[in-house]
């Protein structure tokens, strides 16, 4: 999804560049606060950080299109992180995919055309003993069955 | 230096402390295949087709990256290792598209001499060659990331060389391929077009815009009179694609080649270079007696111009006005030399055969480069280009004999042909800046202090009693230390640290620049510095003042240096450019 | 309070010995918190105001390892045996409360009483418990945001030994005759690696802990932080005073949020009682310790590329040596260690490294944590000491098989391990057994498969991990997972040919030698293992195209047996692509041309209709 948004640095990321400026090697940090702002990493930001930082524009991109973690795009309001590790594939966890792709009507790494969803395979969320497991808005949902998915879904839609 | 003893293959051999397990093997003749470590470059250890086994380990190691030690014992060749390095050449060919007849690279190619060695006669991989883009949106380099083999050379090299940062290893895994960052093109990327990373691909992944058909196109028009000038680095390396030693001046086979090939008036960028001299020196000249701006700084170098505007745009001031010794001659071409011979300048088609790959992107980069009224410069080869255009001419090379140049704008003395160099317009400047300052004739033209690869050379030159501090950098990475040195000079109001600087963006000057034969290594830069130097050693006239045909073209035509003419030709002007275009 | 002295130390960790008090502690590690635990926690609350009761204290702890009966609580009454109560919901904990405490009847079918005594064992090496404590010592007991309780438990006792006591000659010592292990994977003698940074002369050095824990089935490194956050904190003080190094970077993934944030707050507890931070507890000791996060690689599991990722840049391993313990972070020599193997030290140094020596087997000393899941009955974490079989896990601890299946396999080391067959059980558990049958010890994933995993698609799935995470550096690597992962694909469509196998051997052969980390070397080795355990599964695939376990879905047809099916119609309305024809009370039929095989008529019909085939 193209955004047409204007993306600004925040005062909170704002502040977090100034207390880890000085720090070598901070970038992955500052990385993570800017997505946590902004949901993702707009080219703009990932400018204006090269300019704060004195770091290249193109090492800024080497280093989100490394790590999984940084998107470049916009996710859904809410990221549906599926569990697709050792644990959860072998008690479902494709299954659980390929049902809420049913369910909303979008594939994975793409968001609903509402803006509200979208789903993400991750690979262990450390709560294997509960496989197979989602993560949505930070909250953990374990032992999941394919007949679990339309009541979390309904419930985070009414959120 | 200490050495320590090793064995390669059970023989033992003394190495200096430090080498890698690749060069130690060297000093018993044994050649380990490579395919990502090249000597400009610390070993990235991509590959893996060097692997080496150490005595007592069941582990391999990589020989490019591995310094030997003490005592051991490092295996270079036996079956398991050989079987090895094979299966690992099987896996990246059935990743390559294999386009051989087509390709910039064919029989220049590391890849393909690999294939040709171990013998690959099928590759028992299915293949797997991504679908990815031509970027063809610079007039200088062209990448085709299909063919590339992710030894990640040219990142390194436009990163830890040239500073520029136009490419960077995108994605990871499988996707992962060498880019500008962000979907953009190369051309709105802040790259230099210096061509850098083309020369140390292995492969046909990176390579210059080839336009050897315009020229053939040009040749063949016969309206056209076609002009040519010949670069002072071409001499000393175009032979090494006819199968001669690196540094062999071949200048004279040059002009015939140029000839047979249909040039209709062969030049030599050296005379321009004797031109930018007189400009370029009279305007340091002008800038130290009048208190101008210091330091000076050449600018001769399109690929650091160009850097500069996009990083340094705070040292445009500084900028010698004075154009290149090519874009010199292709307007004095289009003027003084047109109504010598009365043709229009528009019917004149202008070609420089240069060792760079930016002077492809110099010929437009702005307005100025129309001074004649038309293009200045019509088309640029590298030598590269040049070589293939000779060889698929069927002209013998080797049996050519010797021609010269035609005038009046070809001869030239031995300051023009150093501009081939790290350290050459310094030197060339230096020659006649003291006659103009000091109005005597230096005693000994060698200025022998920038001279050599160190990365910055920094020296003074008496000027009879006057201490002129200069300074050359050369590898855009090098530059950014005399350029704060500048600025906090600056900053701290105190005079400058230099009155001259010189910059050029490849690493040994033009003689290694990103359009010359492949292979440079700093071997190879040395024995073309030596052929250049012993060019200059043989020119009678050693100094851009004492060139006969520059006198004779001030007296016909400029005037003088910095006159009104010379300004509206010779000279231009320069802006600051954003990194990134998006 | 202002920073401490020693005495005030040691008075702290008597004054906050246990009290009299009934505690409730509940479990709240993220496995507890995603089965319920916070709700659980704020039911006992309330349960006890309603009910007006005194000197109950209700706290969290971390994780007590009985994920499969999230949310865990334990009863602590003192005078009688601690009580653990398993799938303690909100109509759970009320009960608890009416019942166990008001009217002292314990509540049926809730507890779980083995393994409580189990996992609560941290004193008793020599006694007929399985599981035995050291890294997990006080997981499940203490509140890992209250710094007191760790210190009542004898926390910091390593440090203060090591400040006070020991010469840092004294303490190498003391890990080497431990005999510890590196717990990360390789199993690198820990007491050797800090020797190498020791030796070195240098203005900086750095402790780095490795809690990148990115092995998918594996979380005994987020319970152990989440859990017990300090005794990390002062392992890598003590590591830090022995080799000489003042500064400590936590690399841990971000993944774990609650494991980031347990870890902050010890870290300010510590600072803020001067146990972390400048001149701790008075001496010229001076320890700065920041968490660095990683962003979802893992390959910055490994040490270089952990290395270049605190550093600000993409996670790309580099050639070794040099080691990080000479050339580490900021070219500065580094050690690096596991979280498991932090955690052992403050015990080892508290406790010596000879009793420490004498847990385990000859070559892998201490006990070693498993984060059991798959196909078995008790999933979670175990601890227990090296040299424990394989079948005493997975049947003794784990409790076998679930739903009545059959054993098939286990795997250990993650991505870089093998499986072993029922075959290989007695395999005592140690570092190069596990090898030496063909698998690793790993960082402590232990996956059980049972009859109806495919060890093609298995094999698969690992390849598939590796070629997403593979750093694209090196060819082999790069290529090779990718060309392999393919391979079984292939082969899983039923496409297999006899030279795909000895392409796969081959080309795995050469990433094991030619790849530059352990990523791609030992990528190879889980398609490898299966080739060579399950041939007979493999050829099936390749010569019979069939899969006996039904999950390769090309392979696979589902059909309905027209005498069984009674026509309920239940499996035509569940079939997402309308595929299955027949009347009410007619035997029904499937479109094999329009089947997705997606499974779902086969899991709904009740009259075992369905037949996969
Ligand atoms: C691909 C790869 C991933 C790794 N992941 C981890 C990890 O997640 N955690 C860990 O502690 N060690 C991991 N390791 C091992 C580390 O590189 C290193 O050996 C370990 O942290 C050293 O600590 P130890 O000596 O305490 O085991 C990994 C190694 C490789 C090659
Ligand atoms: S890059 Fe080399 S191997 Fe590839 S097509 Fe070109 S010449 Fe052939
Ligand atoms: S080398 Fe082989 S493929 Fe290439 S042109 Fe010759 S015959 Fe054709
Ligand atoms: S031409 Fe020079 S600046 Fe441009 S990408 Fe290549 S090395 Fe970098
Ligand atoms: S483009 Fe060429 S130099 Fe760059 S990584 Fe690919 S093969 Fe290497
Ligand atoms: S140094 Fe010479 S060859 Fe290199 S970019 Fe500059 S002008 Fe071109
Ligand atoms: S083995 Fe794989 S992960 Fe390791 S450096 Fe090579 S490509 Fe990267
Ligand atoms: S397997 Fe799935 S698609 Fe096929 S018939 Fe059954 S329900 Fe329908
Ligand atoms: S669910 Fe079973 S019994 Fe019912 S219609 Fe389908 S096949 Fe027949
Ligand atoms: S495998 Fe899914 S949480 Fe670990
Ligand atoms: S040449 Fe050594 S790894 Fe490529
Ligand atoms: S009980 Fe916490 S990890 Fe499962």
């Amino acid at each position: 999804m193209q955004t047409t948004e204007e993306y600004k640095i925040t005062d909170a990321l704002a502040s977090f560049v100034e207390k880890w400026r000085e720090k070598p090697g901070n970038l992955i940090m500052i990385l993570h606060k800017a997505q946590s702002e902004y949901g993702f990493i707009p080219r703009k930001i990932a400018i204006e950080l090269g300019r704060i930082l004195d770091v290249p524009l193109a090492k800024i991109y080497g280093v989100i299109t490394f790590y999984n973690f940084f998107k470049l795009e916009k996710p859904g309001k809410h990221n549906i992180q599926v569990c697709t590790g050792t644990a959860c594939y072998l008690k479902g966890g494709i299954d659980i995919i390929e049902e809420l792709e049913i369910l909303l009507g979008t594939g994975v790494n793409t968001v609903t055309d509402d803006g509200l969803f979208s789903i993400e395979s991750v690979r262990c969320i450390g709560c294997c003993g509960l496989a197979p497991v989602l993560l949505i808005d930070g909250e953990i949902f374990g032992k999941l069955s394919k007949d679990d998915l339309p009541k979390i879904i309904a419930d985070i839609r009414d959120r | 230096m200490k050495t320590i003893g090793i064995k390669i293959n059970g023989k033992p051999v003394q190495v200096e402390k430090g080498t890698t397990i690749l060069k130690a093997a060297l000093i018993d003749d044994i050649k380990i295949p490579t395919l990502c470590a090249h000597d400009d470059l610390d070993a990235w250890a991509a590959c893996g087709i060097c692997v080496c086994k150490i005595e007592g380990s069941s582990k391999m190691v990589r020989a490019c990256a591995t310094e030997v030690m003490e005592g051991q014992n490092y295996i270079t060749h036996d079956p398991e290792i050989m079987d090895v390095r094979r299966t690992v050449l099987e896996m990246i060919i059935s990743n390559h598209p294999m386009e051989c007849l087509t390709c910039g690279r064919n029989t220049t190619c590391e890849l393909q001499d690999l294939a040709a060695d171990f013998g690959i006669r099928d590759v028992p991989y299915h293949a797997d060659v991504k679908e990815l883009e031509r970027d063809e949106s610079t007039p200088s380099i062209i990448l085709d990331p299909r063919k590339c083999i992710n030894c990640g050379r040219c990142t390194i090299v436009c990163q830890q060389l040239q500073n520029v940062w136009a490419l960077e290893f995108l994605e990871r895994g499988h996707e992962t391929r060498m880019a500008p960052a962000g979907g953009i093109l190369l051309n709105e990327s802040p790259c230099i077009k210096c061509g850098q990373c083309s020369a140390h691909c292995p492969v046909g992944a990176i390579y210059e815009k080839d336009e050897t058909r315009e020229f053939l196109n040009a040749v063949r028009n016969k309206s056209k009179h076609v002009s040519v000038q010949i670069a002072p680095a071409v001499r000393v390396a175009l032979g090494e694609s006819f199968g001669m030693e690196p540094g062999s001046i071949v200048t004279g086979k040059i002009y015939a080649a140029l000839r047979k090939l249909g040039a209709d008036s062969v030049f030599d960028t050296n005379f321009g270079a004797d031109l930018t001299i007189l400009e370029e020196g009279s305007e340091l000249v002008d800038r130290i007696k009048n208190c101008g701006l210091l330091p000076q700084i050449t600018s001769c170098c399109p690929a650091w111009t160009d850097y500069m505007e996009k990083y340094a745009a705070d040292m445009i001031p500084h900028f010698s006005s004075a154009k290149s010794p090519m874009m010199m001659q292709g307007v004095m071409t289009k003027t003084y030399y047109a109504e010598k011979i009365d043709v229009a300048p528009k019917n004149i088609y202008t070609v420089a055969i240069m060792p760079c790959t930016a002077k492809k992107y110099e010929i437009t980069r702005d307005d100025n480069m129309w001074a004649s009224g038309e293009q200045d410069m019509d088309l640029v080869l590298t030598t590269r280009e040049f070589a293939r255009l000779i060889k698929s001419s069927g002209i013998d090379f080797d049996s050519l004999e010797d021609e010269k140049a035609d005038s009046p704008i070809g001869d030239y003395s031995g300051a023009g042909t150093i501009f081939g160099v790290t350290g050459g317009v310094m030197e060339a400047a230096v020659r006649t800046a003291y006659k103009l300052v000091t109005d005597k004739e230096l005693e000994d033209v060698n200025v022998y202090n920038v001279r050599g690869m160190d990365g910055v050379k920094k020296g003074s030159v008496d000027f009879d009693g006057t201490e002129i501090k200069v300074a050359v950098a050369h590898g855009m990475v090098h530059v950014e230390e005399l350029i704060n040195e500048v600025r906090e000079a600056k900053e701290k109001g105190e005079d400058p640290p230099f009155h001259f600087i010189e910059v050029m963006a490849c690493r040994g000057g033009c003689i290694a620049g990103g359009g010359q034969p492949y292979g440079t290594t700093d071997e190879i830069r040395e024995k073309r510095i030596a052929g250049i130097y012993s060019d200059d050693e043989k020119s009678v006239v050693r100094k851009s003042h004492e060139n006969p045909e520059i006198i004779q073209v001030y007296k016909d035509f400029l005037e003088k240096p910095m006159s009104h003419k010379s300004h509206e030709l010779l000279h231009t002007t320069y802006q600051k450019r954003p990194q990134y275009a998006k | 309070m202002a920073t401490i002295t020693l005495t005030d130390l040691k008075k702290l960790r008597e004054d906050n010995k246990e009290s009299e008090n009934i505690h409730i502690i509940i479990g709240m590690g993220t496995c507890g918190i995603a089965a319920g635990a916070n709700k659980t926690f704020d039911a006992f609350l309330d349960e006890i105001k309603v009910n007006n009761l005194k000197n109950i204290t209700v706290k969290p702890t971390g994780c007590m390892g009985l994920c499969y009966v999230e949310p865990t609580i334990t009863v602590k009454t003192s005078g009688q045996p601690d009580i653990i109560y398993g799938n303690v919901n909100c109509e759970t904990a009320c009960k608890i409360i009416n019942e166990h405490i008001v009217e002292g009847k314990l509540v049926e079918g809730h507890i779980f009483e083995n393994p409580a005594a189990d996992i609560v064992n941290t004193e008793n090496y020599d006694s007929d418990y399985k599981q035995f404590r050291i890294v997990l010592r006080n997981c499940g007991v203490i509140d890992p945001e209250n710094i007191e309780e760790y210190i009542a438990r004898d926390g910091y006792i390593g440090l203060e030994k090591a400040l006070f006591e020991l010469s840092s000659d004294d303490i190498l010592n003391e890990v080497k005759k431990s005999g510890l292990r590196g717990r990360g994977g390789a199993g690198f003698p820990t007491g050797f690696k800090w020797e190498f940074t020791k030796q070195i002369e240098s203005d900086q050095k750095y402790i780095i802990c490795n809690a990148d824990e990115g092995d998918p089935g594996a979380y005994m490194d987020r319970a152990t932080l989440e859990g017990d956050p300090h005794s990390v904190i002062e392992a890598m003080m003590i590591a830090g005073k022995c080799v000489g190094a003042d500064k400590g970077v936590i690399y841990i993934r971000a993944e774990y949020p609650l494991a980031i944030e347990r870890l902050e707050i010890a870290m300010a507890q510590s600072k803020r009682l001067g146990l972390l931070g400048k001149n701790i507890l008075g001496t010229d000791f001076s320890f700065d310790l920041e968490i660095r996060l990683g962003a979802g690689a893992f390959v910055c599991g490994e040490e270089t590329a952990l290395l270049a990722s605190v550093e600000g840049n993409r996670g790309m391993p580099i050639p070794k040596p040099p080691f990080p313990a000479v050339k580490g972070l900021f070219g500065k020599p580094t050690v690096i260690n596991n979280v498991e193997t932090f955690a052992n030290i403050p015990v080892i140094i508290t406790k010596g490294g000879s009793w420490f020596a004498k847990i385990g087997t000859e070559k892998s000393k201490g006990t070693k944590v498993f984060a059991l899941t798959g196909k078995i009955k008790n999933s979670g974490l175990v601890e227990v000491p090296m040299g424990t079989t394989l079948h005493e896990i997975v049947f003794g601890i784990g409790g076998g098989i679930p739903n009545g299946k059959a054993f098939k396999a286990v795997q250990t080391g993650g991505p870089s391990g093998g499986v072993l067959t029922e075959a290989f059980l007695d395999t005592p558990i140690d570092f190069d057994s596990l090898v030496a049958v063909g698998s690793m010890m790993g960082s402590g994933g232990m996956i059980v498969m049972d009859e109806d995993d495919c060890m093609v698609d298995i094999a698969k799935f690992y390849l598939e991990f590796c070629v997403e995470e593979s750093c694209g550096k090196c060819a082999p690597c790069r290529i090779g997972t990718k060309k392999i992962y393919e391979l079984l694909d292939k082969i899983s469509q039923g496409k297999g040919e006899l030279s795909d196998l000895q392409k796969i051997k081959d080309m795995g052969a050469a990433m094991q030698k030619a790849s530059l980390c352990g990523l791609g070397q030992t990528a190879p080795n889980p398609v490898l293992s299966v080739i060579k355990a399950f041939e007979e599964e493999v050829l099936e695939h390749i010569n019979d195209k069939k899969c006996r376990a039904g999950k390769c879905k090309d392979l696979v047809t589902y059909t309905i047996d027209q005498e069984n099916c009674i026509g309920c119609t239940v499996c035509a309305r569940k079939c997402p692509v309308n595929c299955i024809e027949g009347a009410i009370k007619v035997a029904h039929k499937i479109d094999q041309s329009l089947c997705i095989k997606c499974g779902a008529c086969f899991e709904v019909c009740k009259f075992d209709a369905v037949i996969v085939s």
